[in-house]
């Protein structure tokens, strides 16, 4: 019972990373539907940012407060200067650019800061101040920032212009335009906040998986998987999604099929979701007429 | 799709002679050039040929058929793990091996894409994406290290020559996989220009107008996927017999997106582009290796260290995202329209 809580627990930590990859790809999605093949690899760089950071001397939460905002800046840039050619491109273009994206940004991280496995400081106290062991103090802290920013991101869809600005943005540019909403800024405010969020999801999770340029390869397959069980256009849907795949991956590995099939358990949900049910578990069914 | 379609199957075969000529220069390169040069070198084309017949599989797939494959990294090392199993385990003449990795690999094609034919563009493209991140895992599974050999792998001895006064091994090996490559490509060329091609391209440029006109959707796509899979099986296996080598490690998402590279550059509607696709992938690592040892040589061993580790990385993506935005056709789109411009001004000026 003890194990089965830890696991369930810790599932919830990991969940947490994944929620956050899986709401900055539904982010994209919603506004340009594409999904980024890219935003674990362009996270794992900000990871490598704050370390860089960290390593010379700057404070874990300045170094942080730093690389959002460089991350933010990649995020704007990108959008603007690629993404925005590709805005009537057929989905295997836009496919290509994005994997294109993705090895060049593992390839650049790979040549600046080397492959060698880099361990990352945790913020938070390494003993805990609570009397259960069943949660470490970094998981905690993961599950605690992922839902301060969720409430951020929350907070600022619904109760602001700006929010409500960008949101009208991707339901529905032609009417935006026409109330001048500038369409094109609100996308790269999107893919700036995607990346944000990314980001936030790359250093919480590298004092666990440890940073080296491969390290978002699963978590970015993990957070496919929770946008598509959350349904890929419902960005309630991608928390809820992250969360259930988090504790499903560990309860799995641990009882059902080991630890070394856990990537496959990601490949399985997403064949089966998007076989099965593709508007996943809270999302709009799309009806197409021919 | 119209960024990517072309006119490639439906060129009339016109000025016939001319391009025989270019097949027969080529095939002579291709058979002559390995008795000339060294053991190195041999080995190197042997690569361009085996990554040719795989960047084949997946403009026949993702060209042709329409369907977005990120997956064919994991049927190339699902033809190498059985092309190395029958070696190892069951002593089957190597020679076999290709057409029962090509066999296990239509099946295993052929079920994937039945079970994805109703997933469409990008989210078929997240199916194969994620069938090609996780494969490495299974492989590694130690319910099949008995035959896979887990983690360490499975070394090979390389196929010998049986003519050793006149081909080495290498050369032989060589020549083996070029006449696999040639009856496959001649195969591709027929599939592509016959009835299959037609029902292929129509279903991807106008899936709905296809099924009305009684092409049948489901069978026709998954076809596509069982062929491609094939191709690029046999592709693993040959490349298997070539190394010698084979690990899990060696098939990580790594392997498809080089494929898919080769089809990007060469042009993903083109057969005869993936010839300049395999070159490509099998001849940039090499280039930017030159490259890091002339800097090396020029005092400047840390960009040296830099340019061999992940120069080929940069290079591959910045040229797909290059590629897509300037020359969706590919190498083969450039030579294709070239062509048209010179004919077309010759035979105004007959006109004239």
């Amino acid at each position: 019972m003890q194990a089965f809580l830890h696991q369930l627990l810790s599932g919830l930590a990991n969940g947490a990373i994944y929620a956050s990859v899986a709401l900055a790809l539904v982010m994209i999605f919603k506004a340009t539907h594409h999904v980024n093949f890219a935003q674990g690899e362009l996270a794992m760089f900000s990871t490598y940012v704050a370390y860089t950071l960290i390593e010379a001397g700057v404070s874990y939460w300045i170094a942080f407060v730093v690389t959002l905002a460089f991350s933010f800046a990649t995020g704007v840039a990108i959008e603007r200067l690629i993404m925005r050619r590709l805005q009537h491109a057929s989905a295997l273009t836009s496919v290509i650019v994005f994997i294109g994206l993705l090895v060049a940004v593992n390839g650049l991280a790979g040549s600046l800061f080397g492959s060698s496995i880099k361990q990352f400081p945790s913020p938070f106290p390494s003993q805990a101040w609570y009397g259960t062991t069943y949660l470490s103090p970094h998981e905690l802290g993961m599950i605690v920032v992922t839902l301060v920013v969720l409430a951020f991101v929350f907070v600022f869809f619904r109760y602001t212009r700006l929010g409500l600005a960008m949101r009208a943005a991707a339901e529905n540019p032609a009417s935006s335009r026409l109330v001048g909403i500038r369409v094109g800024w609100m996308l790269a405010l999107g893919w700036g906040l995607a990346c944000v969020l990314g980001a936030v999801a790359g250093m919480m999770a590298a004092p666990i998986l440890f940073l080296e340029p491969n390290m978002m390869a699963g978590v970015l397959l993990y957070g496919l998987a929770a946008a598509l069980l959350g349904g890929i256009d419902n960005p309630w849907g991608a928390p809820i999604g992250g969360f259930i795949v988090g504790v499903l991956e560990n309860l799995v590995g641990a009882y059902l099929v080991g630890s070394h099939l856990k990537l496959a358990f990601a490949l399985f949900i997403i064949v089966a979701v998007l076989v099965f049910k593709p508007s996943g578990l809270f999302g709009r069914t799309v009806v197409v007429r021919v | 799709m119209t960024v990517v379609t072309t006119a490639a199957s439906i060129t009339p075969v016109r000025r016939f002679d001319q391009r025989m000529l270019w097949l027969a220069a080529l095939l002579a390169l291709a058979i002559l050039g390995p008795l000339l040069v060294s053991d190195y070198h041999v080995f190197q084309a042997t690569q361009i040929v085996v990554y040719a017949v795989a960047v084949l599989g997946l403009n026949l797939l993702t060209g042709f058929s329409g369907q977005i494959s990120l997956g064919n990294g994991a049927f190339f090392a699902l033809g190498s793990y059985v092309a190395v199993i029958l070696l190892s385990k069951a002593g089957v003449p190597y020679w076999i091996t290709p057409v029962a990795a090509g066999a296990v690999c239509f099946g295993a094609g052929y079920l994937f894409g039945r079970s994805a034919a109703r997933l469409e563009g990008l989210y078929l493209a997240l199916a194969t994406f994620a069938l090609a991140t996780a494969f490495p895992q299974i492989l590694k599974l130690e319910l099949f290290e008995r035959w896979t050999g887990g983690n360490q792998g499975v070394v090979l001895s390389k196929p010998v020559s049986p003519i050793p006064d006149l081909l080495g091994n290498d050369q032989w090996l060589y020549y083996y996989c070029l006449a696999v490559a040639i009856a496959l490509y001649i195969v591709a060329w027929n599939l592509v220009r016959g009835r299959t091609g037609r029902a292929l391209v129509a279903l991807r440029d106008h899936p709905v107008a296809a099924a009305t006109m009684g092409v049948n959707v489901v069978s026709y796509k998954s076809t596509a996927f069982g062929v491609s899979a094939m191709y690029t099986g046999v592709a693993g296996a040959l490349g298997a017999l070539a190394a010698g080598f084979i690990s899990p490690d060696s098939f990580t998402i790594l392997v498809s997106i080089q494929i898919l590279v080769g089809g990007v550059v060469g042009g993903i509607t083109s057969i005869f582009g993936t010839l300049f696709g395999a070159a490509f992938i099998q001849l940039v690592p090499d280039l930017t290796k030159k490259l890091s040892e002339v800097a090396g040589a020029l005092g400047m061993p840390a960009l040296a260290s830099k340019l061999s580790d992940a120069a080929p990385a940069v290079l591959y993506g910045v040229l797909l995202i290059v590629f897509m935005m300037v020359m969706p056709g590919g190498i083969a789109g450039l030579v294709r329209s070239a062509r048209a411009r010179l004919t077309r001004t010759r035979r105004n000026h007959v006109k004239t």
